[in-house]
């Protein structure tokens, strides 16, 4: 579903990522993780297109998409979270999700100006697709809140409602658990699953270990800008490397 | 021979103009690096130099060498209280709001000087006397010496002043990054406001050394303002030699353009290198794209 | 969406009917004044408002709309309707082609290349004599005309230009309860976060700028058959500052707003015509005022404020919170 070859960042004098590669695997849940400064929010940004790589190459379902467009990615297919939620504050909680729609639909300038027939139909149809993408993370009951007045907790369902309503098949969230206490984290890793259920591809970017080991199919581990494991949960907690990684070596 | 004569003339008044704009650039790039505020009012202090100086020959009567340090003081007063009464409440507003209340105040004290003075053009008294002098064949004014000169001693201690002093490179700390300097102590408020006097200071020095060549009335801030504007963008928002470069390219183009093309379009010369840098290199000549992190 | 139409329908009321309260021929005249500068306010709004983009070059949509017509018109004896929808259509073309490289600058750098713009423009209107007739500026423009009925009164030039007014404040109000007024609302927000769901900012922000500069270019055509005569300083900065005191005043993204600023602004001069000299300081002041205490423009302003006189007054005894 998506694979990364060499990709290699360098900023000015620093090497951000160097000669990073794997592949995330369709319907599974990817988890991200490694020590603060390992390069993983920059690896995001890359593969969302926010930054072009230095070298190497993203594929997404067989094609290469490096140089491609933010704004192309999510008719695409791929969509994002942030990590300091990005909400459109001054929008109602509605509204933040209707824009997630925007990728699926088409109505432009002049038939919104005039009000033509298609462009009313499809106002409709985004305003009705919008709640259910609330209903789906459990806040349609805060639909006309404004963004900004939102508790946290909540705000971080919002983004993940309005990402979802691009309907893409690859999902990347950043940090999803940041800034959310234990209950909501466990509504969130409910959330997540779901999100697979539908068929729909997940990668995270994580330090929350708990939720990482019990939710992730798969985790790949970055250190210093390098891959340094990649397996099952199982697998990279007994790999004394990602240990020594996060907690340094004993001698 | 003529060609070659007509192109050192525009040459030389060229370099002379674009001297002025330099300097006009340089209070820019100041007050932008230390605030990231461009300060539309900017042109504005360049007028009041030479309305002041004149104001203060005609109406009080002093002699030159009295009326032009006692009219940058005055005009660097009203840089200081722009910056205290327009600038200091907006510290956390919008960009738009930044350039409109810029906008607005250049408006204002253009309208105030209209309303002191008077909307006529006046001439200034060249510092020592118009007898032409002639270099190989272009006729040069006395004043374009003072112009050139005064130039150079200000970009010199505009020099000394950012390398060499602890409140230049605390000023120059606080472009690179307000927050990091304020928390080592540099009082982040009072360096926007020298970078505000230091401007005003320089631009009325530029309006008053230009005056007696090209006059001046209470709306020549505009244009003027514009094109340093113009010199800085070259310069890449530099307060040193970059932004001195850009003004001297742009004086000696509009000349020739002038000269060789047309008078009237003169001032859309400026403006068509303005548009061209913005679009294809906003950066400058000799500066770095910015990236955005994310 | 109620609200909006039942706030739209009461002032296409007021404006339809306004005549019959003002039958003195003088005020009529100024309110077609109001009328043309609303026109140019709601275009800037649309552009400053929605879009978070400035200009400080605008005059120049109005005065090529402008220029455009009466030259299309007079000298070239074009119909005068066909000579507006082409000019606005050649001005929106224009605007689209260099909104790409302008619109990629951002604040003060978009503010100094449409002020740039807009002075280039200006000195084209009065260098090229030949074709504008220069400072003196262009006469002989023909009123415009629909079957018998000429527009040639304060009272029919009135509902001309406001009949304009009104279906562009109409489609503005439908564009901003709309998908791609939410869209423009998201960029404004969070523009990452915005492309990142797909919306093509870049491209949105270049379509309100060219639609922003056709209904400069129509109100722009409508001024020249109004008025029969244009000159270049109607088109200058000091034109551009205007609209922007009328859309600052009224209100950032508010389109009633600017009916208001620019209701206020063109009424103003006329009744304090002694302030004539007074009146640059006074949009300066104006500006900077509303900036510092009011920045979001009477609309929100004053309801505010009201807020703000009756809450003290109901809290007369109570210590402040």
């Amino acid at each position: 579903m998506l694979e990364l070859k060499g990709i290699t960042q360098i900023f000015g004098g620093v090497t951000a990522l160097n000669n990073v590669s794997f592949s995330i695997h369709a319907n599974q849940i990817t988890g991200v993780i490694g020590p603060n400064g390992a390069g993983k929010t920059t690896l995001f940004n890359i593969v969302t297109g926010i930054y072009q790589q230095t070298s190497g190459q993203v594929i997404f379902e067989g094609s290469d998409i490096s140089g491609i467009p933010v704004e192309r990615l999510a008719a695409k297919g791929m969509v994002r979270t942030f990590q300091n939620i990005e909400l459109f504050g001054q929008m109602t909680v509605l509204e933040n999700v209707m824009v997630g729609l925007h990728s699926k639909s088409k109505s432009g300038l002049f038939a919104c100006s005039f009000k033509a027939p298609w462009a009313i139909k499809e106002e409709h149809r985004i305003r009705e697709e919008a709640h259910e993408w609330l209903r789906f993370t459990g806040i349609n009951q805060l639909a006309d809140v404004q963004a900004s007045n939102l508790p946290f907790g909540k705000g971080r369902m919002l983004e993940i409602a309005r990402a979802m309503a691009c309907k893409p098949r690859l999902i990347l969230m950043d940090e999803p658990a940041a800034g959310l206490n234990s209950q909501e984290t466990v509504g969130l890793a409910e959330l997540i699953r779901k999100i697979r259920d539908l068929g729909v591809t997940v990668v995270l970017v994580e330090h929350d270990m708990e939720l990482v080991m019990d939710i992730c199919d798969r985790i790949v581990v970055l250190n210093l800008g390098q891959k340094l494991a990649e397996g099952t949960p199982r697998e990279i907690q007994d790999n004394h490397e990602v240990i020594a990684a996060y907690l340094g070596d004993d001698e | 021979m003529e060609l070659g004569n007509q192109l050192l003339q525009y040459l030389l008044s060229g370099l002379s103009t674009g001297a002025i704009y330099a300097l006009i650039g340089i209070g820019f790039s100041i007050i932008y690096n230390a605030t990231g505020i461009i300060n539309f009012a900017q042109g504005e202090f360049v007028m009041l130099g030479g309305m002041l100086t004149l104001f203060l020959m005609e109406t009080l009567k002093l002699p030159l060498w009295a009326a032009i340090p006692l009219a940058v003081l005055l005009a660097t007063l009203v840089g200081l209280l722009f910056e205290r009464l327009a600038i200091r409440p907006l510290r956390k507003a919008s960009p738009i709001s930044l350039v409109i209340i810029t906008i607005g105040g250049s408006i204002l004290i253009r309208g105030l000087s209209m309303l002191i003075w008077d909307k006529d053009t006046h001439a200034l008294p060249p510092f020592s006397g118009d007898e032409p002098i002639m270099i190989a064949g272009a006729t040069v004014l006395p004043q374009h010496f003072w112009i050139m000169g005064i130039t150079v001693v200000l970009i010199a201690l505009n020099k000394w002043f950012f390398n060499h002093t602890i409140s230049g490179k605390a000023m120059r700390a606080c472009s690179y990054n307000p927050r990091a300097a304020g928390l080592v102590g540099i009082d982040v408020r009072r360096m926007v406001l020298l970078s505000f006097v230091i401007s005003a200071a320089m631009g009325s020095l530029a309006g008053i050394i230009v005056a007696p060549l090209t006059m001046t009335s209470y709306d020549v801030g505009v244009m003027l303002g514009l094109k340093g504007f113009c010199a800085a963008i070259i310069g890449g928002m530099s307060s040193g030699i970059p932004t001195v470069i850009g003004g001297l390219i742009l004086g000696v183009l509009e000349s020739l353009g002038a000269g060789l093309i047309s008078s009237g379009y003169k001032d859309a010369i400026a403006f068509i290198i303005l548009l061209l840098i913005l679009f294809i290199r906003p950066q400058g000549l000799f500066g770095k794209p910015e990236s955005e992190r994310v | 969406m109620k609200k909006e139409l039942i706030k739209y329908t009461v002032f296409a009321l007021c404006i339809l009917l306004a005549p019959l309260a003002f039958s003195g021929n003088y005020l009529m005249n100024v309110l077609v004044f109001v009328g043309i500068h609303t026109l140019l306010a709601v275009a800037l709004n649309l552009l400053l408002g929605y879009a978070g983009q400035i200009s400080l070059g605008h005059a120049a949509f109005f005065g090529l709309g402008a220029y455009g017509s009466g030259i299309l018109s007079t000298t070239y004896e074009w119909n005068p309707w066909l000579a507006m929808l082409v000019v606005a259509l050649v001005v929106g073309g224009f605007a689209f082609a260099i909104g790409f490289p302008i619109l990629k600058l951002k604040g003060h750098y978009l503010a100094m290349a449409t002020l740039g713009m807009g002075i280039i423009v200006y000195i084209v209107f009065n260098e090229w004599v030949d074709i504008t007739g220069g400072p003196s500026g262009f006469s002989g423009i023909p009123n415009l005309e629909l079957g018998s009925l000429v527009f040639d009164s304060d009272l029919k030039n009135y509902y001309l230009v406001w009949s304009f007014v009104l279906g562009c404040v109409l489609l503005s109000v439908n564009l901003a309860n709309s998908r791609i007024g939410r869209a423009f609302r998201a960029i404004h927000d969070a523009e990452v976060a915005a492309r990142v769901m797909g919306v093509n900012a870049r491209l949105l922000k270049v379509q309100v700028f060219a639609l922003s500069a056709m209904i400069c270019a129509i109100a722009g055509s409508l001024y020249a058959h109004v008025m029969t005569f244009v000159a270049p300083p109607s088109f200058g900065f000091n034109i551009s500052v205007e609209l922007l005191t009328m859309v600052v005043i009224g209100g950032l993204g508010s389109i009633y707003g600017s009916f208001l600023g620019a209701l206020l602004l063109t009424l103003l001069p006329e009744f304090l015509r002694f302030m004539h000299d007074y009146d640059i300081v006074f949009y300066g002041g104006l500006l900077m005022v509303m900036t510092i205490f009011m920045p979001g423009g009477l609309v929100r302003g004053i309801p505010d404020l009201f807020r703000r006189i009756t809450g003290l007054k109901n809290k007369k005894g109570g210590a402040h919170a």
